[in-house]
C-alpha cells in the first residue's frame, strides 16, 4: 500500500484509511473476544460471558458501518484496479469477521454450559481445545497484519496453518469419541466440546478467507477455488 | 512487445499499427506504437492530455494530412495495406474510415442534406435509395425517431447530444468498416452521454470502433480493449477487464485510481 502514490483527490485517500482503520479495529475486538471465550472455557470465570456477548454487537456495529463506507467509496469514487479491489476485499473481510465473531460467541455460550453444569473435562496432555483455539486466534491476528501491511508472504503462511488447525480439531474429535464410547456419561458434556472445537476450527477458516482477500486486494488473484490436487 | 492474452489471438484485426512514430514538425508525438485494433470491437484510448491519443486517432484516417509539418512513419494496415503510404486516396479511406469530433459539428444544412451531403461524394443513389440510406444512418445512429418529422429543418437546431448523434448518422451513412470518436461526449449532459454510450454498443456490431475519451468511467463502461497512452508512449493495451481490475503497468494503475503525482 504504501508504494501507492497519494490520489489527486485527498479525501478519497482518508476515506480509504479510515476503512483500513476500521476493519482493523473490528479484527481487533473480535480477536479478543475469541481470547475471552477460550479464556472462559478454560479458566471457568463465567462471568466474561455476558460481555463477550455483548460485544457482539459491537462487532455487528462495525461490519454496517464498513459496509456502509465501501458503498459509500464506490459510488462516490468510482474505485478501479487496487482501490476496486480493495473495497471488494474490505467487504468480504468484514463479513469473514463478524462471523468469526458469532463463534466466539458460541464458544462462550458453550462453555457458560459446560461450567454451570460442572461437565468441564480437560483432555490431558493430549492436544486440548485451548491450544488450538490459540493457533487459530494466531491466525487471525496475522491475517490482519497482512492486511495492515499487504503482506501477500504473510497471507499465504496464514493459509498453510490452516491445515494445522484442521488437524488438531479432529485429533480433538477423536479423543471426545473415545471419551464417549469408554463413558457413555461423558456424551453431553463431550458433544459441548466438540461445538466449541467446531467454532474453534471455524475461526481458523475464516482467518484463511481473510488471508485470501489479502492476496486478491494485493495482486488481484483469485486462490479462493484453486483446481483440485491430488494431495501430497 | 508487451504480453497478449491468449483469448486476444483469436480475433481479427481491422487496424494492424506497427512501429508507428508521428511527428509534429522536429517533435515526436507517437512512440512506436505497435497494436490491433480488432473488428467489431470497442477500443478505448485513455491517458492524460498530451500523451498522443488523438494524435493516434487522427492518424487512422491521415486527418493530420490537412496540417503541414505533420508526418507519421511505420505501418497502419487496414486489409493488408499501409494507409501512411503516398499514393493512399483519403478520400476513399475517410469513407472506410468514418469519424465523430468532441464538438458536435452538424454542416449547415437540413438534416437531410448533412448525411446525403457525405453520401454524394462517394455514390451515386436515386432520390428513394437515398431516402432509405439517410432513414437507415438515422436509424443506426437512434435519431430517426426524433428528427423523422423535421428532416428539412437545419441540423444546428438540434440540441447538442441529437447534434453529435447527427453526426454519427453522417459518419456512419457512408458505410464506414471503422468509426473514430475522438471525445463524442466531453460537451453532451449526462443522459445524453448515455445515448451515444448506447448507440456505441449497439453500433459495435456492425462497425469496429475506436474512442479517444478523458472519462476513465467511460472507457470501462463501453470498451472491450482499452489502451492506456502516456508522453506518447503505449503504456498498455488488454482487456478493458483486465485494465481496470488488474492493470500489468504501475502507471497505468496509478492514472486509473486518480494517483497522478
Amino acid at each position: 500500500m504504501s508504494e501507492h502514490v497519494q490520489h489527486v483527490i485527498r479525501a478519497f485517500d482518508e476515506e480509504l484509511n479510515r476503512l483500513r482503520t476500521h476493519v482493523l479495529e473490528m479484527g481487533g475486538l473480535v480477536e479478543s473476544q475469541i481470547q475471552a471465550a477460550t479464556d472462559a472455557y478454560h479458566t471457568g470465570e463465567i462471568k466474561v460471558v455476558a460481555d463477550i456477548v455483548a460485544a457482539d454487537k459491537k462487532v455487528n456495529d462495525f461490519e454496517q458501518m464498513i459496509d456502509d463506507e465501501c458503498v459509500q467509496v464506490i459510488a462516490k469514487r468510482q474505485p478501479a484496479a487496487f482501490d476496486l479491489r480493495l473495497i471488494m476485499g474490505v467487504s468480504k473481510i468484514v463479513t469473514n469477521l463478524e462471523r468469526a465473531g458469532d463463534e466466539a460467541k458460541k464458544i462462550a455460550k458453550g462453555a457458560r454450559r459446560l461450567h454451570e453444569r460442572g461437565q468441564f473435562m480437560a483432555p490431558g496432555d493430549a492436544i486440548d481445545v485451548r491450544h488450538v483455539a490459540s493457533m487459530a486466534v494466531t491466525m487471525l491476528r496475522q491475517a490482519l497484519d497482512a492486511f495492515a501491511r499487504m503482506d501477500t508472504a504473510a497471507a499465504v503462511e496464514v493459509i498453510r496453518s490452516d491445515d494445522d488447525v484442521d488437524v488438531g480439531f479432529k485429533a480433538i474429535i477423536r479423543q471426545l469419541v473415545t471419551f464417549m464410547m469408554e463413558d457413555p456419561r461423558t456424551i453431553s458434556g463431550a458433544m459441548d466440546v466438540i461445538w466449541i472445537a467446531r467454532s474453534v476450527e471455524r475461526i481458523g477458516d475464516h482467518a484463511t478467507n481473510i488471508a485470501e482477500q489479502v492476496i486478491y486486494i494485493a495482486e488481484g488473484r483469485d486462490i479462493r477455488h484453486p483446481p483440485k490436487e491430488k494431495k501430497a | 512487445m508487451m504480453p497478449v492474452d491468449q483469448s486476444i489471438q483469436n480475433l481479427t484485426p481491422e487496424i494492424s499499427i506497427r512501429d508507428l512514430n508521428f511527428y509534429y514538425g522536429k517533435t515526436l508525438a507517437l512512440k512506436n506504437i505497435n497494436l490491433d485494433i480488432f473488428k467489431g470491437k470497442v477500443t478505448a484510448f485513455i491517458g492524460p492530455s498530451g500523451c498522443g491519443k488523438s494524435t493516434l486517432l487522427r492518424t487512422i484516417n491521415r486527418m493530420y494530412d490537412l496540417y503541414p509539418g505533420q508526418r507519421a512513419e511505420g505501418e497502419l494496415l487496414i486489409e493488408g495495406s499501409n494507409i501512411l503510404d503516398k499514393g493512399v486516396d483519403t478520400i476513399a479511406l475517410r469513407a472506410k474510415v468514418g469519424m465523430v469530433f468532441q464538438k458536435p459539428t452538424p454542416f449547415p444544412m437540413s438534416i437531410y442534406e448533412n448525411i446525403a451531403f457525405g453520401v454524394r461524394m462517394h455514390e451515386r443513389l436515386s432520390r428513394s435509395r437515398m431516402d432509405d440510406r439517410v432513414e437507415w444512418a438515422l436509424t443506426k445512429a437512434a435519431l430517426w425517431d426524433e428528427v423523422k418529422d423535421k428532416l428539412n429543418q437545419a441540423g444546428t437546431g438540434l440540441s447538442g447530444g441529437q447534434q453529435q448523434r447527427l453526426c454519427i448518422a453522417r459518419g456512419v451513412a457512408v458505410k464506414p468498416s471503422v468509426l473514430l470518436l475522438d471525445e463524442p461526449t466531453s460537451a453532451l449532459d449526462p443522459i445524453s452521454t448515455m445515448r451515444i454510450e448506447e448507440l456505441i454498443h449497439e453500433l459495435k456490431s456492425e462497425f469496429t470502433i475506436a474512442i479517444v475519451t478523458h472519462n476513465m468511467q467511460q472507457a470501462a463502461r463501453v470498451s472491450d480493449f482499452t489502451a492506456y497512452m502516456y508522453l506518447g508512449e503505449l503504456v498498455e493495451f488488454g482487456k478493458t477487464d483486465d485494465v481496470f481490475i488488474k492493470p500489468k503497468d504501475k502507471r497505468t494503475e496509478d492514472y486509473i485510481t486518480g494517483r497522478m503525482g
